[in-house]
């Protein structure tokens, strides 16, 4: 209670602090959590966005979703196809440039600058330009498997529906490569010298020293490069729209891709919603998960 | 670059071991390389069809152009209103830049440096909303930018940009804010500094490096912002270069060499500011990883 007294007396005396925060939290509250909170509430409505009189529905947009919807969760099994891909192997070629930039090496600055060029650009521009690369008769890709003489590997990669969302992955963890990498080289930089030193004295060989040292050392910072995959890959819209807008059929739809046309071209706000609160349910679920995981590893 | 000295027999292994450890990383430079390769390709390939005539899309598919069509520049500039897009995107950028490091240099500051009451509470509320995922609020955002008469206008997009912006830049400032020694604000009292003083001229000078920071991942995150741009602007001279580009491939699907004209002048102002500040980059990335 005293603690309380005297914060109150502080803020009293400093009342001026709150001009300090209140521009950047009516920004917020206005264009960040009132949208957030509107999100749940539309979500029980049926509303196509225009009209000025929504039709209160309860929880039947959820329930549709659950019960009916086999496009929306075909959209929900792209989008973890393109996570576990990015995962593991995204993760794992990054982990390995970063172990391998870290090491005693020449053009240490120079790798890194060029390794995060990917991630520097936007999805729309790689999108485009994979789209072009992957084109069934203009596109390189095909060009040079013909000049290599594997024709019959040529093929509309991304109209054809058994490759485009592999296509789709392999992009996005093209671009993602860039920052896991990074992440993982701040990860490295931060482990005390010390301990390999008295690993080496101790006579841990090399592979000992990464199996003991290194990759314990990593477990939260690979938490964090997890995490910001999983946001990354399951919410990945302008890579989709560029590459395939969806297509062919629905093979390569993605969850945001789903709520966009759910509420923009067929303009039913309320159930476009409802996907949207289900899948932000899922991340913080998943993100939730992985950080319990990583804490009783590290704990270990 | 080894800058310590030793005895001259010391040396000469000291030489030796380095020539060694050069021949034992070849193959990690070549692995390397691979990479480096693998992650510039794609801009080499748009580049170098960005400079072929139309009708060489179809039939010269080697990477090398024969025409060297840098017309196609002036063509995609002008005729593809890629001009009117690339100097509305620096605008936005730029003016959200500005509102955003205003703002968010504020709130840190008073979050740093003074105690008062609800400032764990708001603190919380910027940071929750870097780890709670929202995707679909975009919806009632633009909902509410109708209503607001925001919508096609370009303080609609400039708003929630800046918002967008706020939690990291506010995280990282704040985190700098902190590690700067109590004795500076000591003095400046006693030389009658208000509040507002010490933040302007004491505390965002210092605070260069973390604006640095700040600064580039604001940047390339509203160059690079596609779907609010999709949703809020549908007037052309309006459009930032995402959605022009999108608005140009709609209308020409197969004028692949003004297209990657377009991509390029999309990309080369990025490319610039990653040159020179991609420092802070890393910088930012180890202070985010380091806290977890």
């Amino acid at each position: 209670m005293k603690g309380l007294y005297s914060l109150w007396k502080q803020s009293k005396r400093n009342w001026g602090v709150y001009f300090f925060i209140l521009p950047a939290l009516i920004v917020f509250v206005v264009f960040g959590l009132y949208p957030f909170i509107e999100t749940f509430k539309i979500s029980f409505y049926e509303w196509d966005g225009i009209a000025t009189d929504a039709k209160f529905v309860g929880l039947a947009n959820y329930i549709d979703i659950f019960i009916k919807n086999r496009v929306w969760w075909s959209s929900v099994w792209h989008a973890v196809f393109i996570a576990i891909f990015a995962l593991t192997i995204q993760n794992a070629v990054a982990l390995f440039l970063a172990v391998l930039v870290y090491r005693d090496i020449r053009a240490k600055k120079f790798y890194r600058m060029v390794f995060y060029i990917p991630p520097v650009l936007s999805l729309i521009v790689v999108g485009l330009i994979w789209r072009f690369i992957y084109n069934n008769e203009y596109g390189i890709l095909n060009y040079w498997l013909n000049l290599l003489g594997l024709h019959n590997l040529t093929r509309p990669w991304l109209a054809d529906p058994k490759t485009a969302l592999t296509c789709i992955a392999i992009v996005q963890s093209w671009q993602g490569l860039g920052n896991a990498f990074l992440l993982f080289y701040a990860g490295l930089q931060v482990i005390p010298e010390e301990l390999f030193e008295a690993a080496h004295v101790d006579g841990a060989n090399a592979w000992r020293r990464f199996i003991h040292i290194t990759i314990p050392s990593l477990i939260p910072v690979s938490t964090l490069v997890a995490i910001l995959t999983l946001l990354g890959t399951m919410q990945t819209f302008p890579l989709v729209i560029a590459m395939t807008n969806g297509g062919p059929g629905f093979h390569t739809e993605v969850p945001v891709t789903r709520i966009y046309k759910m509420a923009f071209e067929s303009y039913h706000f309320g159930y476009a919603t409802a996907e949207a609160v289900i899948l932000g349910i899922m991340l913080l679920i998943l993100s939730l998960v992985q950080l319990r995981v990583s804490k009783q590893l590290d704990y270990r | 670059m080894r800058r310590v000295h030793f005895g001259k027999g010391k040396k000469n292994y000291m030489e030796i071991k380095i020539k060694r450890k050069t021949l034992a990383n070849i193959p990690a430079h070549m692995v390397l390389i691979l990479w480096s390769l693998v992650s510039i390709f794609p801009l080499v390939w748009m580049f170098m069809a960005s400079l072929k005539e139309q009708n060489e899309v179809f039939s010269n598919l080697s990477l090398i152009p024969q025409a060297w069509k840098f017309m196609n520049y002036v063509t995609a500039w002008n005729v593809g209103n890629f001009g009117i897009y690339f100097f509305n995107s620096v605008f936005y950028t730029a003016v959200t830049l500005g509102l955003a490091l205003l703002l968010s240099s504020m709130a840190a500051y008073a979050f740093a440096r003074f105690r008062f009451l609800g400032r764990n509470f708001f603190y919380f509320l910027f940071i929750g909303s870097l780890m709670i995922p929202i995707p679909g609020a975009f919806i009632p955002l633009y909902v509410l930018l109708i209503k607001l008469g925001l919508a096609d206008t370009r303080l609609g997009l400039i708003l929630p940009y800046t918002n967008a912006s706020l939690a990291l830049a506010i995280f990282i400032l704040k985190t700098f804010f902190e590690n700067i020694p109590k004795d500076i604000e000591e003095a400046a009292i006693i030389d009658g500094c208000g509040k507002f003083d010490m933040y302007w001229r004491i505390f965002l000078p210092l605070a260069k490096p973390a604006i640095a920071t700040v600064s580039i991942f604001t940047v390339l995150n509203v160059w690079n912002e596609f779907l609010l741009a999709l949703i809020v602007i549908n007037n052309r001279n309006l459009m930032p270069i995402q959605r022009g580009i999108m608005v140009f491939q709609g209308e020409h699907l197969t004028d692949y060499p003004l297209l990657m004209a377009g991509l390029t002048i999309a990309t080369v102002p990025l490319l610039v500011v990653y040159f020179f500040l991609s420092k802070y980059i890393l910088k930012g990335i180890t202070a985010g990883a380091v806290k977890g």
